[in-house]
């Protein structure tokens, strides 16, 4: 079945740009970490993300069909055609939140990577296929820091239980559906994120039980980020840094 | 090099007849290169003079991965992003296994960080410069790590075992950092005449810094006799710096960049390079903390690690309760 | 300081049919997160294919005094090494 070519461009700058952003804000940590062993550990997260960001963005650019790079994508979009959802570009605060969106986000990709593989898309099956693996990894990693310090010591259960409280408005709009959606599901190319989160709550709240964590009970979500209709205020400072060699200089080769 | 000024824990050599029995025998292990071992016997000051230089090299890759951290955020591709996050990754990782090879003598890594927080123990000067513009992320790769591996090849032969190991480890992943560093400021230097310009003042800037990085001149290396003879140090400043300048000057002449010292020429008497000494009071300066960014990256590692220490503790405690809920249930 | 996580032995498995080896060590609260630290510490270049995660206070180690009694009496059981062994070339390989 074809599928409308704006469409899956919509549906892979969403994926390419939620792994780019992410990666930014985690690569952020990189020297400032709480101790070596989770420098390294959050580097290669961040490594991760970067390399996915290239297959989907690489991708997005061919269906594109502008002759454009990933490059071009990511660091010559101005913010309002960004399509990651809000909770990626949220500044990354303490060690513990920055940790805690990291589950909320990989414990999403960790139940979408595996429907993916199974896309009518080849291309979408195969970089599903490579970024399973290591979204295993990442969440496997972020759920254990996160029951760690939920079920640690005071501070460390206070702090991420506000953490949670401040993430948790955020987490909904990775469930949101809308018409590209819909003609992703039709297509088979990719499930209705609202598919997904029975499978999402049966995840995390495991873990967060195991971190003593409260789930809030607002059910309020922010949205705006994966239609590129309102980002945070944040986004706009993320691109002026991730963006400023190639605008500053442009067409040069690096 | 990354251990420069290293105050070796004895002045002067004592002479064969002076030794005890055992520092004898362990004269003579390291004279016919037989690594000493963590068990082994050892003089105190052996012991104290390599915690001490070990201590000094893994805090300077862990300071190293501020100035090149800067850039991570605004690397201007995907991929020059990834290179340049797997490089410092490479950095602290290289700390790590550093301060593992000082723990095998019973200094404890956080000990040797709260010596780092409280300024009594010290890093590479080097790292209290400036990175500026995207052409020093080359430039610090390609000189810095240049200058390093210079000094890293001569001491994996090191006579003290996990600290020779150590250093073969890291010069096996270093070997791809100096050339990603040279990669990249090629780029610039044959780039557009901004690039250019951004190349030229890269070099202008760090050379001095980098020849520093071997640390004073022989006649001013007091401390050098010892750690010869015990093979803690296995090459002089003055040899490696001679080294790392014979070798890096082809390379910015076929950047086509101007040399940063009007000093340098080729001696054809001696086969080597001549060159200009750096002002070494900048250096002293640097060593006491009157550098451009010391202040600024000292109080980034303390900052890291007090506004850590929750998540050290909160991890620690977690484990520990864990582990008793496991005897509990047995 | 009264609160750092312990330290671990690291050894990695290089590849298949290979046995593990000592590789350096590392800080962990746990043995779990040892291993993922290993994983992410000492198999960046993809030089594992499983890990094995010791506390480092657990190793039992030979002193280095003992040297001599503990490992010199094995040097004189020459026997022990096929070379010592003289075989005409006629009986064809052994």
């Amino acid at each position: 079945m074809s599928v409308d070519k704006q469409h899956l461009l919509q549906f892979l700058l969403r994926q390419g740009d939620n792994t780019l952003v992410l990666g930014h804000r985690v690569s952020e940590w990189c020297g400032h970490s709480p101790i070596l062993e989770e420098d390294i550990a959050l580097a290669n997260t961040a490594l991760d993300l970067i390399g996915q960001t290239q297959m989907w963005l690489g991708y997005a650019a061919e269906v594109q069909g502008e002759g454009k790079s990933a490059d071009d994508l990511a660091f010559l979009r101005d913010a309002w055609d960004f399509r990651n959802v809000l909770l990626t570009e949220l500044p990354n605060g303490d060690f513990g939140r920055t940790l805690l969106r990291q589950f909320l986000f990989d414990a999403f990709q960790s139940v979408l990577m595996g429907r993916l593989m199974q896309s009518s898309d080849e291309t979408v099956a195969a970089i599903a296929a490579k970024a399973s693996k290591e979204v295993a990894y990442h969440v496997e990693r972020s759920a254990d820091t996160v029951v760690g310090l939920g079920d640690g010591t005071e501070e460390s259960h206070r702090r991420m239980q506000e953490a949670l409280e401040y993430l948790w408005p955020y987490v909904g709009e990775m469930f949101a559906s809308d018409e590209t959606d819909a003609a992703m599901a039709a297509a088979g190319i990719a499930p209705d994120p609202a598919s997904l989160r029975e499978e999402y709550d049966a995840l995390i709240s495991k873990v967060l039980t195991d971190a003593t964590l409260d789930i809030p009970a607002a059910t309020y979500a922010h949205k705006g980020g994966r239609t590129g209709y309102m980002h945070t205020e944040h986004l706009g400072h993320l691109l002026t840094s991730m963006q400023w060699l190639q605008r500053a200089y442009p067409g040069c080769e690096w | 090099m990354y251990a420069q000024l290293i105050k070796t824990a004895r002045s002067g050599i004592k002479s064969r007849e002076e030794m005890s029995e055992q520092e004898r025998e362990f004269q003579d292990k390291i004279d016919n290169d037989i690594k000493i071992e963590p068990r082994d016997w050892m003089p105190d000051d052996y012991r104290r003079t390599l915690i001490r230089q070990m201590g000094q090299h893994a805090h300077s890759e862990v300071v190293g991965q501020l100035p090149e951290g800067n850039w991570i955020t605004r690397a201007p591709t995907l991929e020059r992003k990834a290179i340049l996050l797997a490089k410092v990754q490479d950095e602290a990782g290289h700390g790590l296994y550093l301060y593992s090879a000082a723990e095998t003598l019973g200094e404890s890594r956080d000990e040797l960080v709260r010596l780092l927080h409280e300024g009594r123990m010290k890093y590479s000067s080097i790292f209290n410069y400036p990175t500026l513009n995207w052409a020093d992320i080359g430039a610090v790769g390609w000189l810095v790590d240049g200058a390093a591996i210079v000094n890293q090849v001569a001491l994996q032969r090191t006579s003290y075992g996990p600290y020779s190991r150590a250093m073969i480890r890291i010069c096996k992943e270093e070997s791809f950092h100096a050339r990603q560093g040279y990669h990249a400021i090629m780029n610039m230097a044959f780039g557009t005449p901004e690039q250019k310009r951004q190349a030229q003042s890269a070099v202008d800037r760090l050379w001095f810094p980098a020849i520093m990085m071997f640390g004073p001149t022989d006649a001013d290396s007091t401390n050098s006799d010892q750690s010869m003879a015990w093979k803690i140090k296995v090459k002089s400043n003055d040899e490696l710096r001679q080294q790392f300048v014979d070798q890096t000057v082809p390379q910015i002449e076929y950047l086509g960049l101007d040399l940063p010292d009007a000093g340098i020429k080729w001696n054809e008497e001696r086969g080597h390079y001549d060159f200009s000494d750096p002002d070494w009071s900048e250096f002293f300066d640097v060593i006491k903390g009157n550098g451009p960014c010391n202040v600024d990256r000292l109080k980034d590692r303390v900052a890291a690690w007090d506004d850590g220490e929750w998540v050290r503790d909160g991890l620690m405690a977690h484990a520990q309760k864990k582990a008793a809920a496991k005897v509990a249930a047995e | 300081m009264k609160n750092e996580w312990p330290l671990w032995e690291i050894f990695i498995r290089g590849q298949h049919g290979m046995s593990h080896r000592h590789v350096g060590s590392l800080h962990a609260p746990d043995a779990e997160m040892a291993v993922k630290n290993a994983r992410d510490v000492y198999t960046r270049r993809n030089e594992g294919v499983s890990i094995w995660v010791v506390e480092a206070k657990h190793i039992s180690a030979t002193a280095p005094g003992d040297k001599g009694p503990l490992f010199e009496p094995s040097e004189s059981k020459i026997y022990r090494h096929p070379t010592f062994f003289d075989i005409p070339e006629e009986v064809g390989s052994m």
